[in-house]
């Protein structure tokens, strides 16, 4: 044994094993069960941090999941680096490298506690204050200094190399907390034949039985607590309960939706390679068994935060649990019965007990008696003014106050202080799940009252804290909940049948019987003028005296003062503090605690890791990838892809060492001169089929469907009844009842969402079905001057211009696949798109592409496809659009059906403002030096130099250099704008404005020879 | 997550489903003949209410079918759901869960 503070006996560790370990470089040893917090005290180890604002000395106030202060980082190794954890809660394993937090340049001596010097310069919200002016030396001074000092900890900056598990449950009770509340109420819910799952947050099952020494163990049922514990996890192992150690239910969600982090690995010295680190459970229970338990409280007195002073409670579980003797001399201050039972095992420890403070003016006689009879000083009616001691209390100052004077005050001298200022029930998932809270008088804190959910509170965590009522009433609530949860014909998880919600008041058993009973929430009294800083928040650094001088500065508001004083804000998110800073306000205030209110409760219970969140969600898996039947061959051919939507297209396909530029300069040149291969797979299509079909497209697009003879083609537009472009695409009648509807590559899925919508709510009528086939169909768009020519080999069905004018579709077959063949140009070439089923999409782009490399067939890509388009005058919806553009305003408005009475929008299109003539309109516009391309969202202003702030007359929507004109074009929507050509308008660039002339939107062949060739 | 009782496919779980709007506005038969003002109240005004609301869902990762539903706006859970052309029920006095 080389701590020299380890017990020879007891607690649950084993002194066989011993693990070495090292906190900020220096070797230590510990033992297997120990955490790092209880190995470092073994060692003698107090100061284990510096504070947030102050960089005051801290040790361990808590021994749990609320620890405030003893934030550290554990590193495994470059990546695998985790800051914030609670030391309490880092399991020992051999090798452990633990490093403190927020010093520099060591723990002992932090230059950052010159804060606490300046600290009558930096109370509550000076940031607020304190950095006004001068205004300028906000972004060079002020700011980066505060950047530097805020935060906790460093964060990892190497990607997380573990692996992290998702898992989906059901069941019929889940039951949050294993302490004796909990596995009563398991054993009770599995007893009666309810599928179960338990979890708890502690390696090990127990709860507060863990912590309870020999002295306490009086048992339960006859037996001792340890033998009850490992008989009742015996049973539930028998009767298949799912346990879940190590395991935090961190958000209650509705419906009885449990979300739970399951640590995995952390706790071991060598994980298994692909070993996942955590897993998160969503559990969907029936019904729910809070078994929480409670959090002990400290005391709020000058100097209270120093190493060495610590909850009562805390220290049982050092001495009992872990077998380390946290001091040699202790001074007990306490407002709660609970911490006469710490000041008694700790005698019998050996460790001498110079003190019981007791602040209540009366100890309880059975209580008093014991001290007495142990030989324990007892003190009533006691306050603390102040502690001493720098890295470890030395002394602490007690007194009796009378109307604000001091009486019999002493110093006494001590290595350690516990102090307890009763229990605060842990209701934070039960406040999740917007279950209502009540004020109890008698154990000075908040209770459960009303669930909202199908969920029901035991224990402690309802204030029943006495070990064999909490049991009995674990084992009620189990059984309960058990009870409805395989209730005959209840068959969903949340029927709406009524249920009865009340959590069940606490049952008014004598509250002196309550081992939580007394306690104090506040500060303790001084006298006036009191100096010394009495933390109430200490991961934050808040104080009375900022709580104060929140109030006097007129804050009311529990969510106000919480937010100006940052007190609960912090990681631990006020689990010791916001009840003591409740108490303080309240009588700052002058209002009852219940009147000032409670702040809310917000999910995660503990900070919970991304990874955790993340899963396996990570990397290729982050979002699902669409890739084209032809991608392998457009990978095999050089293509650089874009990603459009969760689709992979290729953009362009350079040669050699062909940028983008050159590239998609050769591509249309291909196009315009020979003919281009362009896989447009990705456009939406809709199978519109059904008696009522053409019905339906009439009432839903702006054209007359009706005059659309079978085989035939026609741009469809789609607006929304607000009467805005909503999406557009080629649609062909490919039988009298059936359309062959096609939308933008990213429109699909909301058009297809638009049909069903009108189709099933307003128009139920009608008799049509509506198919998605975006991925039934590989289409092959072969455009330019020798398309035909290209095709004409291959397919079985006449391509001649007359048999196949512009617009029309047939079906047929192409190298014996069936198809449908679409004549349509989206360049203004001679164009068609081969539509092929599928799994026959690379074959027969092999066999189109083979088939035109003797007349120049060129791949090109999405980009090429974008300048071909532009140069035609032809939009893409969204880049061209915005959702405030009609289709006059977009130069469509001859798709319009004049005749139709009604379709989508139609109405809106009538609205004055719809027609008002100095709407934003398509134009073109050429710039004044044919080499300037201009940016695409670039203002265009109707003067140059214009005056900032002023009003554009439009901005340009698509942009690019055109090497068929050999010049720049652009796309732009301007303010009366068709009625402005000549005009000159000028683009505000970085360079100077940039004068460009107001054109038609068509660039290229305007009479559309080509397109009819 | 809420669970929501798809009236075709029993409980599912909320993702499943998308939220559709307010229910029972019809779309206007003979739009012609409302004035701008009508037209506009029934693009863009919705109630605004602090309690049961009835609205359209749409079980879209499952029957693709659109139903109504009565929700507790203060709480987010369904106190009913309905098929289209059914009348709303009316809202329990005490909501469900």
């Amino acid at each position: 044994m080389t701590e020299a503070l380890r017990s020879s006996a007891g607690g649950r560790i084993d002194r066989a094993r011993v693990l070495h370990f090292s906190f900020d470089g220096r070797a230590y040893t510990g033992v297997a069960g120990d955490t790092l917090a209880s190995a470092l005290l073994a060692n003698g180890v107090h100061l284990l941090g510096r504070s947030f604002k102050y960089h005051r000395p801290r040790g361990l106030l808590a021994a749990g999941v609320e620890e405030p202060s003893a934030l550290v980082a554990v590193r495994r190794d470059a990546a695998r680096y985790t800051p914030n954890l609670r030391a309490t809660q880092v399991e020992l394993y051999e090798g452990l490298e633990a490093h403190s937090q927020n010093r520099w340049p060591s723990l002992a001596l932090d230059f950052g506690a010159v804060n606490d010097l300046l600290s009558p310069f930096i109370p509550a919200g000076f940031y607020y204050k304190t950095f006004m002016w001068p205004r300028r030396a906000w972004r060079s001074l002020y700011e980066p200094r505060i950047r530097a000092a805020a935060g906790l900890g460093r964060a990892p900056i190497l990607p997380d190399p573990d692996r992290y598990a998702g898992r989906y449950a059901h069941c019929d009770v889940l039951i949050v907390g294993a302490g004796p509340a909990g596995l009563a109420a398991a054993a009770a819910a599995a007893a009666a034949g309810a599928r179960v799952m338990v979890c708890d947050e502690q390696n090990e099952f127990g709860g507060s039985l863990l912590s309870d020494g020999a002295r306490t163990a009086s048992g339960i049922d006859g037996r001792t607590g340890a033998r009850w514990l490992s008989d009742t996890l015996a049973e539930l192992a028998a009767r298949q309960v799912t346990l879940l150690p190590r395991t935090t239910a961190f958000g209650y969600f509705p419906h009885n939706l449990v979300a739970l982090n399951e640590r995995l690995t952390d706790h071991l010295a060598a994980p298994a390679a692909l070993q996942p680190r955590e897993r998160q459970w969503q559990v969907r229970a029936r019904e729910v068994v809070l078994a929480t338990g409670a959090i002990e409280r400290p005391l709020v007195f000058p100097g209270n935060d120093r190493p060495g002073i610590m909850l009562a409670g805390a220290a049982r579980t050092w001495l009992n649990r872990y077998g380390v003797l946290p001091g040699t001399r202790v001074v007990v201050v306490t407002a709660s019965d609970g911490a006469y039972e710490a000041a008694l095992e700790l005698q019998q420890a050996g460790v001498a007990v110079a003190m019981l403070a007791e602040v209540r003016a009366t100890a309880p006689a059975r209580l008093a008696d014991l001290a007495r009879s142990a030989g324990i000083p007892l003190l009533t009616g006691a306050t603390v003014l102040g502690t001493s001691g720098r890295r470890r209390v030395k002394a602490i100052r007690l007194a009796r106050i009378r109307q604000g004077e001091i009486s019999e005050a002493q110093t006494l001298r001590c290595d350690l202080v516990l102090m307890s200022g009763g229990y605060t029930p842990s209701v934070h998932l039960f406040s999740q799940s917007r279950g209502t809270l009540a004020w109890d008088d008698a154990l000075q804190t908040f209770l459960p009252a009303v669930a909202a959910e199908r969920a029901r509170c035991a224990g402690a965590c309802r204030g029943v804290f006495e070990l064999a009522d909490a049991r009995a009433d674990g084992a009620a609530a189990g059984a309960a909940a058990a009870h409805e949860a395989t209730a005959p014909g209840r068959d969903g998880v949340y029927p709406a049948a009524a249920v009865d919600r009340s959590s069940g008041a606490r049952t008014a058993a004598g509250a002196s019987d309550n081992a939580g009973a007394g306690g104090f929430a506040g500060a303790l009294p001084q006298p006036r003028h009191a100096r010394g800083k009495a933390f109430v928040d200490w991961q934050n650094d808040v104080t009375t005296r900022d709580l104060s001088l929140a109030t006097r500065e007129g804050f009311v508001s529990i969510e106000h003062i919480k937010r100006y004083t940052t007190t609960g804000m912090a990681t631990d998110q006020g689990k010791t503090s916001s009840l003591n800073a409740l108490g303080i306000v309240s009588r700052a205030l002058g209002k009852p605690i219940p009147e000032v209110g409670l702040t809310t409760f917000r999910m995660p219970y503990v900070p919970v890791t991304f990874g955790s969140f993340a899963g396996v969600a990570r990397g290729e898996l982050f979002d699902p990838v669409r890739c084209t039947p032809m991608h392998a061959w457009a990978i095999a051919n050089g293509a650089v892809f874009e990603d459009v939507g969760l689709w992979k297209r290729a953009r362009h396909f350079p040669r050699g060492a062909e940028d983008l530029h050159a590239a998609v300069n050769r591509e249309c040149l291909a196009v315009r001169n020979a003919c281009g291969i362009f896989d447009a797979s990705t456009l939406g299509k809709i199978e519109v089929v059904g008696k009522d079909a053409v019905t339906f497209m009439n009432r839903l697009y702006v054209n007359a469907w009706s005059s659309l003879a079978v085989g035939r083609c026609r741009y469809g537009v789609l607006l929304r009844d607000d009467g805005f472009v909503y999406d557009d695409g080629v649609v062909a009648r490919v039988a009298e009842d059936r359309f062959h509807v096609t939308t933008t590559t990213g429109g699909a899925p909301r058009v297809l969402a638009l049909m069903e919508d009108y189709l099933q709510t307003e128009w139920p009528d009608l008799s049509l079905w509506l198919t998605s086939t975006t991925e039934q169909w590989a289409v092959i768009a072969v455009q330019g001057p020798k398309a035909r020519q290209v095709l004409e080999s291959l397919v079985d069905v006449d391509m001649s211009a007359q048999a196949m004018p512009h617009m029309s579709v047939v079906a047929g077959s192409i190298c014996g696949v069936p198809m449908r063949l679409f004549r349509v140009s989206f360049s203004g070439e001679l164009g068609f798109e081969v539509n092929v089923p599928s799994d026959f999409g690379a074959a027969t782009w092999e066999a189109v592409f083979e088939a035109g490399r003797p007349h120049g067939m060129t791949p090109y890509g999405t980009e090429t496809m974008h300048v071909l388009r532009a140069e035609k005058g032809y939009i893409i919806v969204g880049q061209d659009t915005d959702g405030t553009v009609t289709p006059d305003d977009a130069g469509l408005g001859w798709a319009i059906g004049k005749n139709k009475p009604d379709f989508l929008g139609k109405r809106s299109l009538q609205r004055p403002a719809m027609t008002s003539p100095d709407r934003r309109q398509l134009v073109g516009l050429l710039t004044v030096d044919p080499r300037v391309v201009l940016d695409e969202g670039a203002q265009l202003m109707a003067q140059p130099g214009a005056p900032v702030p002023t009003r554009p007359e439009g901005f340009v929507t698509s942009s690019y250099h055109s090497a068929t004109l050999g010049r720049s074009i652009a796309l732009a929507l301007v303010a009366g704008g068709r009625a402005r050509s000549g005009q000159t308008l000028y683009a505000p660039m970085p360079a100077g404005d940039v004068p460009v002339q107001v054109t038609s939107p068509v660039f290229y062949d305007p009479k559309g020879e080509r397109l009819n060739a | 997550m809420l669970l929501i009782q798809c009236p075709y496919c029993g409980e599912r779980p909320e993702v499943e489903f998308v939220y559709g709007g307010q229910a029972h506005i019809a779309r206007p038969q003979q739009s012609s003949e409302l004035s701008d003002q009508q037209w506009t109240d029934f693009l863009y005004r919705r109630d605004n209410t602090r309690g049961a609301h009835a609205e359209r869902w749409r079980h879209t990762h499952g029957c693709g079918r659109f139903f109504n539903a009565l929700r507790d706006t203060t709480t987010d859970h369904f106190l009913a759901t309905y098929r289209l052309g059914e009348t709303a029920p009316r809202a329990p006095a005490e909501p469900p869960g």
